[in-house]
C-alpha cells in the first residue's frame, strides 16, 4: 500500500540571524504507513520540529519531495487539502486557541473549510467527545488546565477529519497529569479512530508504546525501529546525548554489573519478569 | 486573581433579553440612543423610562449592576444639570442667587439633559450586560458584512476583536508573572513619583511585548495550519436567525419611536 507520508531526500536550509545558511534537515527519507504511531525523538535543534512543519506544508523542502497522501507539498493548489489531511498540534496550548469559548474554537477549522452549520455542530460535538471534553464545550479556554487546553486543540484538529495528526512536542509545557491526559487521548485516537500519529517529544517514556521510534540528530535520521530495537542501542543514544527510559537505563546498568538482563525491556512489568527469571 | 477580570461587564443569563439576536440588540440600542434626543416633553421621557424599565425587568439583571455604570458619570451628570439650569435663558425666575438665575425653563432643560445622560448609560450598559463579547463581535461582524462590497474589512475586524478578547486574560496572567519575577529580583513598581514609576514599567513591558509578538507568530501558524485563509468561503457554526422575540422587540421599539415622534412634533 502507498504510504500516507513519504519523504524523499528532504533538505531544508534556512538563514540564521547572522545570514549563515543552516541545514535543519539534511537528507531525510522516510515512509509512514496509514494507521502507524510514530514517535520522533531528538534534542533541540535536531530538526524534528522542522520535519513536523514539512508534514502539513507550513514549510516546503529546499530540495527533495514530501508527499502527503500522494499530494506534493510544493503544489500550491493542494495546500488546503494537505493541511486538512495532516492536522497539527503545537507545543504551547495557549498560542493555538483562537476563540473565547471552547466550542467556538473547535469549530474554527471546519468553519474555515466552509462546511454547512449543522455539519460543523455535529463534528464539534463528536470531536469534543473523542477527547473527553464535552462538558467543557461552553467554558473559556483560560480557565482550563494545560492538558485540557491541549485536548481542546486536538479536538480542533479532529473536527477537520484529518487522517494524520502531527503533534509537535504537545506535552513539553504540561505537568505529569496533563502529559498523561494528552498521551491517552492520542493513543485512543490512533487505536480507535485509525488516525496516523506522528508524535514529536523529548520524553522517552512517551515513545515506549509507539509502533516505530525515529531518532533524529543534526537534521538526519540516525536510528529507527521498534521501541525495543531503538532503546537497546543504549550506547548510541547516550553518545548523542539522549536518555533512554528509566527501566532500560536500569537494565543497562545491571548488565554492566554482569547480570544477564535483556536490554530491550521498556516497562516496569517487563523488568519484573526479567529479574524474576534470573 | 488577575485572570478573573471580566471584559466589558457581561452578566450571564438566560433571559429573553439575553436571547435576543445580537444584531437586533445592537440596532435597537442605536435607535434608543437616537430617540432619546427626540423626546421633548415629560410624557416623552415617561414613555422612554417605561420602555427601558421593561427591558431591565425582562433582562433579570440586578438593578444595582445596571446602575453601577452611572457611578463614574455622576459628576458629569450633576455638572450638566447645573450648567443647563443656570445658563438656559428664560423669564420665569423662580429664585436668584447673586447673578445666577434659577428659571423654570432652565430647570426643565437641566432635568432633561440629566435624564438623557442617565438613559444613555442605562441603555448601553444593558446591551453589554446582556450580550457576551463573542456574540457582540458576531453581531458587529454580520451588521458590517454588507460593507464588504466596498472592501470594508468586516471579517478581519471581527477576527481581531475575537483574538484580542481571547488573549486579554492570557496577557494579564503573563503580566502578573513577569511582575512577580521582576519583583523577586528587586524591581520596585510601587514607590517613587510618576516618572520613576513609569520608568519601572519598562522592564515589565519589554518582555511582555516580546512574548506577545512570539504568541502572535505562533497563533498565525496555528491558524494557517487549520486552513484559515481570511473570511472567504468561511461558514459559521452558529447562524444568527431572528426569532419571534426579535420581531416583538422591534415592534415594541417602533411603537416607542412613533410615540415619541407624535408627542414631540404633532401633539
Amino acid at each position: 500500500m502507498e504510504p500516507i507520508i513519504r519523504l524523499q531526500d528532504v533538505q531544508f536550509e534556512y538563514l540564521s540571524f547572522e545570514g549563515e545558511e543552516i541545514a535543519a534537515l539534511n537528507g531525510v527519507t522516510l515512509d509512514i504507513q496509514k494507521g502507524e504511531f510514530v514517535v520522533i525523538i531528538g534534542h533541540n535543534g535536531s530538526g524534528k520540529s522542522t520535519l513536523a512543519k514539512h508534514l502539513n506544508a507550513l514549510l516546503r523542502p529546499s530540495s527533495g519531495v514530501v508527499w502527503i497522501k500522494g499530494m506534493d507539498t510544493r503544489d500550491e493548489d493542494k495546500l488546503w487539502e494537505i493541511r486538512q489531511t495532516a492536522g497539527m498540534v503545537f507545543q504551547n496550548p495557549d498560542n493555538q486557541l483562537v476563540a473565547t469559548v471552547v466550542e467556538e474554537d473547535v469549530a474554527f477549522g471546519p468553519e474555515n473549510l466552509g462546511l454547512p452549520p449543522e455539519e460543523i455542530q455535529r463534528r464539534v460535538a463528536e470531536a469534543l467527545k473523542a477527547v473527553g471534553m464535552q462538558e467543557y464545550a461552553q467554558a473559556a479556554p483560560h480557565y482550563l488546565s494545560g492538558g485540557q487546553k491541549q485536548r481542546v486543540a486536538i479536538a480542533g484538529i479532529l473536527a477537520m477529519k484529518p487522517e494524520i495528526i502531527v503533534l509537535d512536542e504537545p506535552t513539553a509545557m504540561l505537568d505529569p497529569v496533563g502529559r498523561r491526559e494528552v498521551m491517552e487521548t492520542v493513543k485512543y485516537l490512533n487505536k480507535h479512530e485509525g488516525i496516523t500519529v506522528v508524535h514529536i517529544t523529548h520524553y522517552m517514556e512517551e515513545a515506549v508504546d509507539a509502533d516505530r521510534v525515529i531518532v533524529m540528530e543534526q537534521g538526519k535520521i540516525v536510528l529507527q525501529g521498534t521501541p525495543q530495537e531503538v532503546f537497546s542501542q543504549v550506547e548510541v543514544l547516550k553518545e548523542i546525548g539522549l536518555d533512554v527510559p528509566q527501566v532500560t537505563e536500569l537494565a543497562y546498568r545491571l548488565r554492566a554489573e554482569g547480570l544477564d538482563v535483556p536490554l530491550n525491556v521498556l516497562k516496569v512489568e517487563e523488568m519484573v519478569d526479567a529479574i524474576c527469571r534470573l | 486573581m488577575i485572570k478573573d477580570i471580566t471584559i466589558g461587564q457581561f452578566f450571564p443569563g438566560q433571559s429573553p433579553i439575553h436571547k435576543l439576536d445580537p444584531r437586533v440588540k445592537i440596532i435597537l440600542t442605536f435607535v434608543f440612543i437616537v430617540i432619546i434626543f427626540f423626546a421633548k416633553t415629560y410624557l416623552g421621557y415617561a414613555l422612554i423610562f417605561a420602555y427601558i424599565a421593561l427591558a431591565m425587568w425582562l433582562s433579570e439583571v440586578p438593578i444595582r449592576y445596571i446602575l453601577r455604570g452611572l457611578k463614574p458619570l455622576l459628576f458629569i451628570i450633576v455638572l450638566t444639570f447645573f450648567i443647563n439650569v443656570f445658563f438656559t435663558p428664560g423669564n420665569k425666575v423662580l429664585f436668584q442667587v447673586w447673578v445666577l438665575k434659577f428659571t423654570q425653563e432652565g430647570l426643565r432643560q437641566g432635568v432633561f439633559m440629566a435624564l438623557r445622560l442617565i438613559l444613555l448609560v442605562i441603555g448601553t450598559s444593558l446591551l453589554t450586560l446582556t450580550t457576551s463579547p463573542i456574540s457582540l463581535t458576531d453581531g458587529i461582524e454580520r451588521l458590517l458584512q454588507p460593507l464588504q462590497v466596498v472592501r470594508f474589512p468586516a471579517h478581519e475586524l471581527a477576527m481581531m476583536m475575537t483574538i484580542a478578547l481571547r488573549f486579554i486574560p492570557t496577557l494579564l496572567e503573563e503580566t502578573d508573572k513577569i511582575m512577580k519575577a521582576q519583583m523577586a529580583r528587586g524591581a520596585d513598581f510601587e514607590s517613587g513619583n510618576l516618572f520613576q514609576r513609569a520608568k519601572a514599567l519598562v522592564p515589565l513591558l519589554v518582555p511582555l511585548f516580546i512574548s506577545a509578538f512570539r504568541r502572535a507568530d505562533e497563533l498565525a501558524m496555528a491558524m494557517e495550519s487549520r486552513c484559515y485563509r481570511g473570511g472567504k468561503n468561511r461558514t459559521r457554526m452558529k447562524v444568527l436567525k431572528a426569532a419571534r422575540r426579535d420581531y416583538l422587540a422591534v415592534a415594541v421599539t417602533l411603537l416607542l419611536v412613533v410615540g415619541i415622534l407624535l408627542d414631540s412634533y404633532v401633539l
